[in-house]
C-alpha cells in the first residue's frame, strides 16, 4: 500500500497535490469544531465587517461573524453535500448503466433515451429547477446535485459494462448456469469500481462548485448552516468594497476543493483508467 | 443522409416532449404558488378571492389539461403570459435577448481564443514545464465558480484603477465603449471556464493525432514545424473539439445565469433566476424549455457538421 502510494507521488505529483487538497478539507470537516475560534453562528454588533487580525483571522461578516470559523465549518456542509449528492447520484446512475448494459437491447435503447432527456438540460440550470421545486432544505439540494450526476455515471458504467460483458469469464460464468443479475452483480460490477472510483472524483468538485452557485442564489443550504456559496451571497453585492476579505476567503476556500478533488481525479483517471483519457 | 437527418430529428423532438414532462411535473412538486406569493406581501385576502385569481390564470384546471395547453402554446411558439407581471411572457423576454446572445457570444469567442491556441502549445510540447503551467492554469478555470471569479474581478477594478463599473446596463447607442467594457469582463470570466475543456480536448485530441504516419511522413518530408501542427495535425484533431464547443455553447447558459445576476446585466438568464424565486411557472417553464431547445439543436446541428469537417464520417445504417 504504501509502496503504491509513493509510486502515485513520484509519477503524478499534481495528482498528488490535489490529494492532500482533499485530505485537509476532510480533516477540516471533521475537526471543525476543534479548529473553530469562535461559534460560527454568534453574532457580534461590535465587530461587523472587521479587517483580518490576530482574533479574527479572516475578519468578520456584516453580522460581527468570525469568517475563519465559519469557513472551518463551511467545509463540513460542502463535503457532506458534495459527496452524498455524488454518491447518490453515482449509484444510482451505476445501476441503470450496469443494467442497461448488460441486459442490452430494447431496455438499453430506452434507458439511454430517458438518460438524454435528463442530460438535455444544462446541469445547472436543472439542479436550479429541482431545488426550486423541492424547497429549500439540506437533504433537497443533494436531491438537486445528485439528479444531474446520474446520466453522466450511467454513459460511464455502461461504457465499461459493454467490453467486460464480453469476456470470456463471463461467458464461462454463464455457460455454469449462473443466473443473470448474480452475473451483472458480482461478477462485472466489481470491474467497473476503477472508472466509478474516477467518476466520482471528478463529479465531487463539480457538485461542490453547484451547491457553492445554488447558495449563491439563496436556493441551496439553509441557515444556520455556514455554507461557502451563501456567504459569497449575504456579503458580496453590499460589503465587498469595504470588506474585501469578506468575498476572496469563502471564494478561495471552494476554488481550492474543487481544484484538489479536479486534480487527484485527473490523475486518477490516467492511472486506473487509460482509455478515458482525455475524455 | 436523408434518413439519419430524419431519424435524428424524430429522436430530437421525442426528447423534448419527454422534457416538457419532466419541467412541467418538477414546476408542479414546488410548494407554494405564485397566488401564495403575492398575497404572502400583500397580506390576508379571502379565499373566495383567491379562487377567483386561481381561476383567472387557470390553475384550477386539471394539470393534464394546463400540459396540453401548455403543449400547444410552444408548438404555435406562444410563450403565454406571466402571472407576476400580468404581460405576454414574449414581451418581457424579448429585450432581454440580444444580452444574454452578446454575452454568450464574446464568452464563446474568448473560450476558443485562449482554449485552442494553449491547447495545440500543450499538446506540441507534451511534459514540457510549459505543458504544466497551461494545464495547471486551465484547471483553475474549472475549479473557480465563475460568479466569484466575476466578483474578484470588480474588486481588483475598483481597488487597483478606482474604476467602479456602471451598475446598470448601458446600451451600446448611449456609449459604446462603456459597453463593450461591461460585457467583456462578465464574457472574460465566463469563457474561462469553457477555455479550460476546449484546452484539455484540443489537447488530447492533438497528442492522439500527432502520433499517426501521415505525421511522420510530413516530419520526414523536413516540413517546418508550424506546417506540420497547424496544417495538418490540427485540421484532424478539431472533430472532437467542435463537438466540445457546440456542447459548450449550450452549456454556457449555466455559467450565464449567475454571471448576470453578479454583473447587473439585464439578460435572460438572470430573468430566469428570478422567476425560479416567483414561481412564475408560465415564464420558467417556458425559459427552460427554450434552453433545452437550444441545447438539443446545437447538439444536432454538431452533429451535422461532422460531414462537413470530416469526410470520413459517413452517414449510414
Amino acid at each position: 500500500m504504501r509502496s503504491v502510494i509513493a509510486r502515485f507521488v513520484r509519477r503524478k505529483p499534481l495528482g498528488a497535490a490535489g490529494g492532500v487538497l482533499i485530505a485537509v478539507m476532510v480533516c477540516t470537516a471533521v475537526l471543525a469544531d476543534v479548529l473553530q475560534t469562535h461559534d460560527p453562528i454568534a453574532t457580534n454588533a461590535a465587530y461587523t465587517l472587521g479587517p483580518p487580525n490576530a482574533e479574527h483571522w479572516f475578519g468578520t461578516d456584516h453580522l460581527g461573524r468570525d469568517i475563519y470559523s465559519r469557513i472551518v465549518h463551511g467545509a463540513r456542509v460542502s463535503l457532506i453535500v458534495g459527496l452524498a449528492s455524488t454518491l447518490l447520484g453515482s449509484v444510482l446512475g451505476g445501476v441503470v448503466g450496469l443494467l442497461s448494459g448488460y441486459i442490452g437491447g430494447k431496455t438499453d435503447l430506452i434507458a439511454q433515451r430517458v438518460l438524454d432527456i435528463l442530460q438535455g438540460l444544462p446541469l445547472l440550470v436543472l439542479a436550479l429547477v429541482m431545488s426550486a421545486a423541492l424547497g429549500p432544505a439540506i437533504h433537497n439540494v443533494v436531491i438537486a446535485i445528485s439528479i444531474p450526476i446520474i446520466p453522466r455515471a450511467a454513459r460511464v458504467i455502461r461504457s465499461s459494462v459493454l467490453s467486460i460483458r464480453e469476456m470470456q469469464y463471463v461467458e464461462a460464468a454463464r455457460s455454469l448456469g449462473v443466473r443473470h443479475l448474480r452475473i451483472a452483480f458480482r461478477h462485472i460490477l466489481p470491474n467497473t469500481i476503477g472508472p466509478f472510483i474516477v467518476l466520482c472524483t471528478a463529479q465531487l468538485g463539480s457538485a461542490i462548485l453547484v451547491e457553492a452557485t445554488l447558495s449563491f442564489l439563496g436556493l441551496g443550504v439553509p441557515e444556520p448552516y455556514p455554507s461557502w456559496g451563501r456567504m459569497l451571497s449575504v456579503s458580496a453585492a453590499e460589503y465587498a468594497q469595504k470588506a474585501p476579505h469578506l468575498v476572496l476567503f469563502p471564494g478561495i476556500a471552494i476554488s481550492l476543493a474543487v481544484f484538489g478533488s479536479n486534480l487527484l481525479g485527473d490523475a486518477l483517471r490516467d492511472v486506473l483508467d487509460p482509455r478515458l483519457r482525455g475524455a | 443522409m436523408k434518413t439519419y437527418v430524419a431519424q435524428r430529428l424524430t429522436i430530437a423532438v421525442l426528447t423534448l416532449l419527454g422534457m416538457s414532462i419532466v419541467i412541467f411535473v418538477l414546476l408542479r412538486l414546488a410548494p407554494g404558488d405564485i397566488v401564495d406569493i403575492l398575497f404572502s406581501t400583500a397580506g390576508y385576502v379571502s379565499p373566495a378571492e383567491k379562487q377567483a385569481i386561481m381561476k383567472e390564470l387557470g390553475m384550477d384546471r386539471p394539470y393534464w389539461v394546463q400540459y396540453l395547453d401548455w403543449l400547444r402554446q410552444i408548438a404555435t411558439f406562444d410563450l403565454g403570459k406571466s402571472y407576476r407581471y400580468d404581460l405576454p411572457a414574449w414581451q418581457i423576454i424579448r429585450p432581454l435577448l440580444p444580452v444574454t446572445l452578446e454575452l454568450a457570444a464574446l464568452s464563446i469567442v474568448f473560450a476558443v481564443l485562449l482554449g485552442v491556441p494553449t491547447g495545440v502549445i500543450s499538446a506540441v510540447r507534451q511534459d514540457s514545464t510549459l505543458d504544466y503551467v497551461l494545464r495547471v492554469i486551465s484547471l483553475a478555470g474549472l475549479s473557480m465558480p465563475a460568479f466569484w471569479l466575476g466578483m474578484v474581478i470588480i474588486l481588483a477594478l475598483v481597488t487597483w484603477f478606482r474604476w467602479i463599473p456602471p451598475l446598470t446596463y448601458v446600451s451600446p447607442m448611449e456609449n459604446l465603449t462603456l459597453h463593450a467594457v461591461q460585457f467583456l469582463l462578465p464574457a472574460l470570466a465566463v469563457g474561462y471556464r469553457s477555455s479550460a475543456l476546449i484546452m484539455r480536448i484540443t489537447r488530447s485530441s492533438l497528442l492522439e493525432v500527432l502520433r499517426e504516419d501521415y505525421i511522420r511522413t510530413a516530419w520526414a518530408k523536413g516540413q517546418s514545424e508550424r506546417a506540420v501542427v497547424w496544417r495538418h495535425a490540427l485540421k484532424n484533431a478539431l472533430l472532437p473539439v467542435v463537438t466540445v464547443i457546440g456542447i459548450e455553447f449550450a452549456f454556457l447558459i449555466g455559467g450565464l445565469v449567475v454571471t448576470e445576476t453578479v454583473f447587473n446585466l439585464p439578460g435572460v438568464a438572470r430573468f430566469l433566476v428570478q422567476a425560479i424565486l416567483w414561481r412564475d411557472y408560465p415564464i420558467v417553464q417556458n425559459l427552460v424549455m427554450v434552453i433545452a431547445i437550444v441545447v438539443i439543436l446545437s447538439n444536432l446541428l454538431v452533429d451535422m457538421l461532422y460531414g462537413v469537417l470530416d469526410p470520413r464520417v459517413r452517414y449510414g445504417g
